[in-house]
């Protein structure tokens, strides 16, 4: 029970990856999604001076936040219970399920009805409740379209990114009762509407997630488009929000600027359809509203992050989902190659402190380094800084004080250890050098015509006939 | 102990015992709203909201302190709408009230939602509610919902009319926040509002009515003797 899908080697995420490749019409819906996304966000961007002001604020309230995090948390938390909203702390997935099933048992909850979260994916919520007995439904359009096909979503924000509307056409046509086969999106949308509606007016609790928690004022403040965030959190007498314990700022005043960059970077809106903020549960003499509000704060390795200086940037991330929408990986393999909750650049440097290294390690080599994802991060993230830590990590001797992470060394070989071994050796003492260039030059027509991954598609490599240095030597004489 | 407690005291402990020397000082927000404020006036910032919000199928109808009632009717007959439900003990209901409505039936959010649940969810055509203010550079509308105007009125009906004061229109959202003084006393839910719901799930294609209102439509009140 809720584990994540694992990616158990390096040779699971090639396959998966080499799937999709293969695949032209997914590569054709990711290919016309990210540039769609992408000139989104830069039609909201048409001040680059605004633009870099605005993401170098959003970074020093993160860094802010982050450097007092503990005493923020407590404030937060402070303040929530004054505000009559019950705080709870898990370190692992399985306690994050554990306490909200102990809510949804003790008010005999049947149904839950849940908004958009990217950290209910990540404890694998719904398969904790089902288990349970519980139906937990997915009310946001994409994921309601990911759960009604048995998938997971591809993206943190727009989940059903994968899919045309012909294959939804289908899979409503199919799945949902009553309905006849249309490609008309308004129409599709309104199928979605009439059957979630009678979900929200069912639903004995609802789920969400939180895009800011506001430790002076004790907020949880979500932002969405659809409406179903506010649902969820208004409907039924139970609202249980969950979140990382990364998502905490200190002021109210903080939320406008990160507001601002989260919608611009993530949809390219100057802002969301509804931002909700939330002060607690229903008081005396109003007429709706949940009557129980309960905050699970979760750790899931985020600690560990924290205590490394260069790591702890990672949790600085307000999951705009821009790093995806213009790396040049994510939009050839999409987000289920990934095999994480989270995909595309902030996936790959935040998801081997999830789930350990073990598992996450080739997620750091698939990257080209471009540093297309820390351009356009709204809180500048160095992720290709990152993702060569990570390498390194995962290459570093276990034991050794370059080995931080759970799972660091796990791609150490004895080869590859001593190929670098010996070119260390070498590069380093200039005898050696000499040497060993004058036999590889006068050898080269022993080189290997079979090169690992380089001849896959590319051609053997071969030393030059003469040295740089001996041509140097032709030239003068 | 409890395992919640428990996983208090070691998710605490470990971000204690890690040792942060150079903690950045708190950011200067306001000085960076203030330096990128538009000095604009009141023309302005209406104009800046309505082009704001429209963009995204929003609708708007220009209304003095005395013609509102008319062209909510105007435009409830023209969208033929059946009912409309309105706040408990509120001045905008009282003014209705006062009126020959002719055949637009007026609901009332009396009780606790949980008494009348599936009425609202299946029959209620439309809502009016009061904004509480306005902000122009994000195109949105701020509402601090009631016992007389609860949540729900803003989510639930197909169609919902806010009336709002043109005066109280705000720059941005900084200010918005800072001038009414949030951070000392936020009701149990606040809301911006900048359009009637939407998604663009499927194939990136914008559709409206998503799980909220298919159509916002602000009465914008303009104050006596000033032109709209």
């Amino acid at each position: 029970m809720s584990k994540v899908i694992p990616i158990h080697a390096m040779e699971d995420f090639k396959e998966r990856s080499r799937n999709v490749l293969n695949n032209p019409g997914q590569r054709k819906n990711f290919r016309g999604a990210m540039d769609f996304l992408q000139a989104k966000r830069k039609g909201q961007f048409p001040d680059q001076e605004e633009r870099e002001g605005l993401r170098d604020l959003g970074s020093a309230i993160r860094r802010y936040s982050l450097a007092h995090l503990p005493r923020l948390l407590e404030q937060l938390e402070e303040n929530l219970t004054a505000n009559g909203v019950q705080v709870h702390w898990a370190e692992t997935p399985d306690q994050a399920n554990a306490i909200a099933l102990n809510i949804a048992q003790r008010v005999k909850a049947r149904h839950i009805i849940k908004g958009k979260s990217m950290v209910s994916e990540e404890i694998e919520f719904n398969h904790a409740m089902e288990a349970a007995g519980i139906e937990a439904f997915e009310s946001d359009m994409g994921e309601y379209i990911v759960q009604l096909a048995g998938e997971k979503p591809s993206h943190i924000i727009m989940p059903a990114i994968h899919k045309t509307k012909a294959e939804i056409a289908k899979l409503f046509a199919d799945e949902v009762p009553g309905v006849a086969y249309t490609e008309d999106v308004d129409a599709l949308i309104q199928i979605g509407r009439r059957v979630l509606r009678r979900k929200f007016a069912d639903a004995d609790i609802g789920l969400s997630g939180v895009n800011f928690c506001v430790a002076e004022t004790g907020s949880l403040c979500l932002v969405e488009n659809e409406g179903n965030g506010r649902m969820c959190t208004t409907v039924p007498k139970v609202h249980i929000a969950i979140t990382g314990i990364e998502k905490v700022v200190e002021k109210l005043e903080h939320v406008p600027p990160l507001y601002s960059l989260l919608s611009r970077s993530a949809t390219g809106q100057a802002m969301t359809t509804y931002c909700n903020l939330i002060s607690g549960p229903r008081k005396p003499g109003e007429l709706d509203g949940p009557e129980e509000v309960h905050l699970i704060l979760l750790d899931n390795g985020r600690t560990q992050a924290y205590a490394d200086e260069q790591l702890r940037v990672t949790l600085q991330c307000i999951r705009c989902g821009a790093c995806m929408n213009h790396c040049p990986v994510y939009a050839r393999i999409g987000g289920h190659a990934y095999g994480t909750t989270y995909p595309g650049p902030i996936g790959a440097i935040i998801s081997p402190h999830m789930l350990g290294l073990e598992s996450t390690y080739p997620l750091a080599f698939a990257s080209t380094l471009c540093g297309a994802c820390a351009e356009v991060c709204p809180v500048k993230i160095p992720i290709p800084d990152i993702l060569v830590r990570l390498r390194n990590e995962a290459m570093a001797q276990p034991e050794s004080e370059d080995a931080t992470l759970r799972g660091s060394g796990v791609a150490r070989t004895v080869a590859a250890t001593a190929v670098w071994g010996v070119w260390s050796q070498v590069y380093s003492r200039l005898g050696l050098y000499k040497l060993a260039s004058w036999f590889m030059s006068r050898g080269r027509a022993m080189s290997p015509s079979e090169q690992g991954a380089w001849t896959r598609s590319r051609t053997p490599l071969v030393p030059a006939p003469k040295r740089l240095r001996d041509l140097l030597k032709d030239r003068k004489s | 102990m409890s395992t919640t407690v428990q996983a208090r005291e070691s998710i605490l402990g470990r971000l204690r015992a890690t040792n942060i020397s150079d903690k950045p000082p708190l950011p200067d927000v306001k000085a960076w709203f203030d330096a990128h404020r538009r000095n604009e006036d009141l023309p302005q910032r209406i104009s800046r909201l309505r082009t704001a919000m429209e963009a995204v199928k929003t609708e708007f109808h220009d209304v003095t302190e005395t013609d509102w009632p008319e062209v909510l009717l105007r435009v409830a007959a023209t969208k033929g709408i059946r009912n409309l439900l309105i706040g408990t003990n509120t001045a905008l209901g009282a003014t209705l009230e006062a009126r020959d409505l002719g055949p637009l039936e007026l609901l009332r959010y009396k009780q606790p939602i949980e008494a009348w649940r599936d009425i609202l969810f299946d029959t209620v055509d439309a809502s009016l509610t009061s904004a509480r203010s306005a902000v122009a550079e994000i195109g949105s509308v701020i509402l601090w919902p009631t016992p007389a105007e609860p949540r729900l009125m803003s989510l639930v009906p197909h169609i919902h009319f806010v009336l709002l004061d043109a005066a109280t229109i705000h720059s941005d959202l900084h200010s918005a926040i800072t001038s009414e003084g949030w951070k000392d006393g936020l009701p149990t839910n606040a809301l911006l509002i900048g359009g009637p719901s939407k998604t663009a799930d499927i194939q990136q294609t914008l559709a409206y009515g998503a799980h909220g209102p298919k159509e916002l439509i602000v009465l914008l009140r303009h104050a006596q003797g000033v032109a709209p």
